[in-house]
């Protein structure tokens, strides 16, 4: 008997520290300052829908979920506008995530022996963290006109826009006419701001932020982060009346996405089209494409320039000198070209999907080789206009409404480098991501998630001090909820 | 007297037993059992509920619950209440009052949903999608199993319109007491629409032509006629299959077209170049009940 007591309580013990470890797991959780749009409780409170009505997992929308967003909010059956809500209501969602989170880089510029800042060593960290706070404001202001207003922070608590924006929707009664104004997402087929993957690799594509290397350790200066980030402008949007068809077309200020002055008196136009079809049995495929077309600023008038003095070098004994410089805030001129093309193929294959992308980039020389276009100046002996070609595919298992799989892999490699002495894979990139989300519970109030995942990035020659080829990983375990 | 108290007693005596028998009998006899298993048909297209399950489960369960009874954890807060698929009975159908509906009228309906209810057009799923899903929601009443859906009802072709049709149509308004839940204009303000209840004991209030262009169950004239001969199962408005003539049903159409003031059509055209038409709808539009929800008027 005390036998198989003892038994029991062995069992019972590994049966709890399996547990205890399980549940360590996941409540540990990822970095990652870069936060996606969220499904929005809000909506599902106002309408009595669940999260999965309108996202396959959060954020990633159904096409339920995309119809309803480019209907302006609204399901249509004449409950859209806020009068019909009890006056109660709140159209407000926060949200954050705890994680765990390890992040590694073989290559982080260390001091050492050859002086400040000079080596490079591998940096591994791991702990808890959190992310910053979503503040989430949407829906209708009256039949046809939706908002949206996204304050979001830090995680000290410091606030910025991420998104405000008022839109007329379906004017004229047409579908065909809906207009945006303010700081939005991009009415991308592939958007980052529905990114399912929150570790401080696979947050992102690469791909949309992508930028070449203008000769080894130096990257280019061009601010290339427009596809990915919400940017400020002017949206029409289109759609026929079942959502199959998607047109859109922004003008966008050449900006970083952050309010008052842009870099440059300059626009960027990005226009996108999409068509969805039904095939048997299998559901919707949707095939689009995008084009991003702007200038950039090659070089600003500056205002300021100071050298200073920030300590002693501890090998050498020498000073150790900072020089800044401030540009002055829209003064950005010697402005040159770049172009960024996608193509995009959604397909179902039943619980399965699969998300490819053909991605082409090309910037100016001007641009690739961090030129100045002063009047009468000439480009570098050698000079080309950088050009790449990128790969997308990020594919999904969906269980069920509240488990889902998640991988998904990218490239880019150069076609032409920025000049001719660079090696032809300088830049290249492979970056790989796997993980799952877990829903718990689904329902209309709120929604949680326990989530892991790792990510993998492998590029070549851009280490900070060797130039020579770079590795990152992360791995975070968490539990990102709204409410 | 005695003699004819005593057969009644003695008949009394062997039927009553008998009949009660046979309501223990009928209590006594399985009852039909919901099939986990269901089919749809829509077109070429056949829908399987065990593929409409998790459809469901993304989609449905909030309002209409976990076992179909109408009774999911939103359905608190909506009004009208969501479907109550055991008790499967369907307000948008083709068939005549009292039997399921086919196949097609619940796929149409979740194309299409409800105006003025929480229920979404599911326009964005797949035919597939929709079919399994109707297969799905056969699943959760006996119904399915020991009754059959009934006949489509066959709708003849809409004869033109025409003054007459439109005068005749108001007069049938008034006969068949249409008013007295819709009102006088058609404004669901009848001297019966507060009283109005639905099938769950809700209140229910009548359809306002005024402020509405879609219907429940559809938008055309030809949804409309269906409504009135299939009636709206669950809810007050009967089935007029057994009162009025197919061609008085396309009259009645045409009229009620014509309170719709805020939505063009054939119907109001015509309406509105008579005279009387037209100093109808006139004064109809002076009466602005502009609730500012952006909804005309």
């Amino acid at each position: 008997m005390q036998r198989f007591l003892s038994q029991r309580l062995a069992c019972h013990a590994a049966r709890l520290g399996t547990t205890l470890l399980f549940s360590l797991v996941l409540l540990a959780v990822c970095l990652v300052d870069c936060r996606p749009a969220q499904g929005i409780p809000a909506f599902a409170r106002k309408y009595g829908l669940p999260c999965s009505a309108c996202h396959e997992s959060w954020p990633m929308l159904t096409w339920f979920g995309q119809q309803f967003k480019d209907n302006g909010y609204q399901l249509g059956n004449d409950r859209d506008a806020p009068i019909f809500q009890n006056p109660a209501y709140w159209p407000a969602t926060f949200r954050i995530t705890p994680f765990w989170s390890r992040e590694s880089n073989n290559k982080t510029q260390v001091d050492g022996p050859a002086g400040f800042a000079a080596n490079e060593a591998q940096v591994t960290t791991n702990g808890f963290n959190w992310t910053g706070l979503d503040f989430h404001t949407a829906g209708t202001l009256a039949k046809n006109f939706s908002f949206y207003v996204l304050p979001s922070s830090d995680e000290f608590g410091s606030f910025h826009f991420e998104s405000v924006w008022a839109r007329v929707d379906n004017i004229a009664g047409s579908p065909w006419l809906n207009i945006k104004l303010g700081k939005f997402e991009l009415d991308n087929l592939l958007s980052e701001k529905r990114i399912l993957t929150l570790n401080s690799v696979g947050s992102q594509y690469w791909n949309y932020h992508f930028q070449p290397m203008s000769a080894p350790g130096v990257p280019e200066n061009l601010y290339a982060d427009g596809i990915g980030d919400n940017q400020v402008g002017l949206e029409w949007m289109g759609h026929s009346a079942d959502d199959r068809t998607r047109v859109s077309a922004a003008l966008l200020t050449a900006s970083d996405g952050n309010p008052d002055v842009p870099f440059a008196s300059a626009y960027e136009g990005f226009f996108t089209a999409s068509q969805g079809f039904q095939v048997g049995s299998l559901g919707v495929q949707r095939i689009g494409g995008f084009a991003y077309l702007g200038q950039a600023p090659t070089y600003y008038q500056y205002n300021l320039t100071t050298v200073s003095t920030v300590g002693t070098d501890s090998v050498n004994g020498n000073s150790v000198t900072s020089t800044s410089v401030a540009p002055i805030p829209g003064t950005g001129t010697g402005l040159k070209g770049f172009q960024r093309y996608g193509l995009i193929g959604v397909w179902y294959i039943k619980n399965f999907d699969i998300t490819t992308m053909y991605f082409r980039g090309h910037d100016s020389a001007w641009l690739g080789t961090n030129t100045p276009a002063l009047p009468g100046t000439l480009l570098p002996a050698g000079a080309h206009a950088p050009t790449w070609n990128g790969g997308l595919f990020e594919s999904h298992y969906v269980f069920s409404p509240q488990f889902i799989l998640i991988n998904r892999y990218e490239l880019v490699r150069m076609s032409q480098q920025a000049f001719s002495t660079n090696p032809g894979n300088l830049g290249n990139l492979d970056t790989l991501t796997f993980g799952f989300r877990y829903n718990p519970f689904m329902n209309s109030r709120a929604g949680m998630a326990y989530f892991g995942e790792y990510g993998i990035i492998w590029q070549k020659g851009t280490s900070p001090v060797t130039a020579s080829n770079m590795t990152t990983n992360s791995l975070v375990f968490g539990i990102d909820f709204d409410f | 007297m005695k003699i004819t108290k005593f057969f009644v007693n003695a008949a009394l005596a062997l039927v009553l037993p008998a009949a009660l028998g046979a309501q223990q009998a009928d209590q006594a006899a399985p009852a039909a059992k919901p099939n986990p298993h269901m089919e749809s048909h829509v077109g070429d297209v056949t829908g399987h509920s065990e593929a409409g399950a998790n459809l469901y489960y993304r989609y449905c369960w909030g309002c209409h619950g976990a076992r179909g009874d109408g009774n999911g954890e939103n359905a608190q807060w909506i009004n009208p209440l969501p479907r109550n698929f055991v008790a499967a009975v369907f307000k948008c159908r083709s068939t005549i009052t009292g039997f399921l509906p086919t196949d097609e009228d619940l796929y149409d309906s979740i194309y299409r949903g409800f105006i003025t209810s929480n229920m979404p057009s599911w326009k964005a799923l797949t035919t597939q999608n929709r079919a399994d899903l109707v297969a799905f929601i056969k699943t959760f009443s006996a119904r399915w199993v020991s009754e059959k859906p009934g006949e489509p009802i066959k709708v003849p072709e809409e004869p033109k319109v025409t003054l007459e049709s439109i005068k005749h149509g108001k007069e049938l308004f008034t006969k068949l007491e249409c008013w007295k839940c819709h009102g006088p204009e058609g404004r669901g303000d009848g001297p019966s629409a507060s009283t109005l209840t639905d099938s769950n004991d809700q209140p229910i209030k009548p359809y306002n032509f005024y402020t509405g262009y879609r219907f429940k169950c559809g938008a055309t004239n030809h949804d409309l006629y269906k409504i009135f001969i299939t009636g709206v199962d669950g809810t007050p408005m009967p089935s007029f299959a057994d009162v009025i003539k197919p061609e008085e049903a396309w009259d009645l159409v045409h009229y009620l077209r014509t309170l719709q003031i805020w939505h063009p059509s054939p119907e109001l055209a015509l309406w509105e170049s008579t005279p009387e038409g037209s100093a109808v709808v006139k004064a109809e539009r002076v009466r602005n009940t502009d609730t500012g929800s952006g909804i005309h008027p």
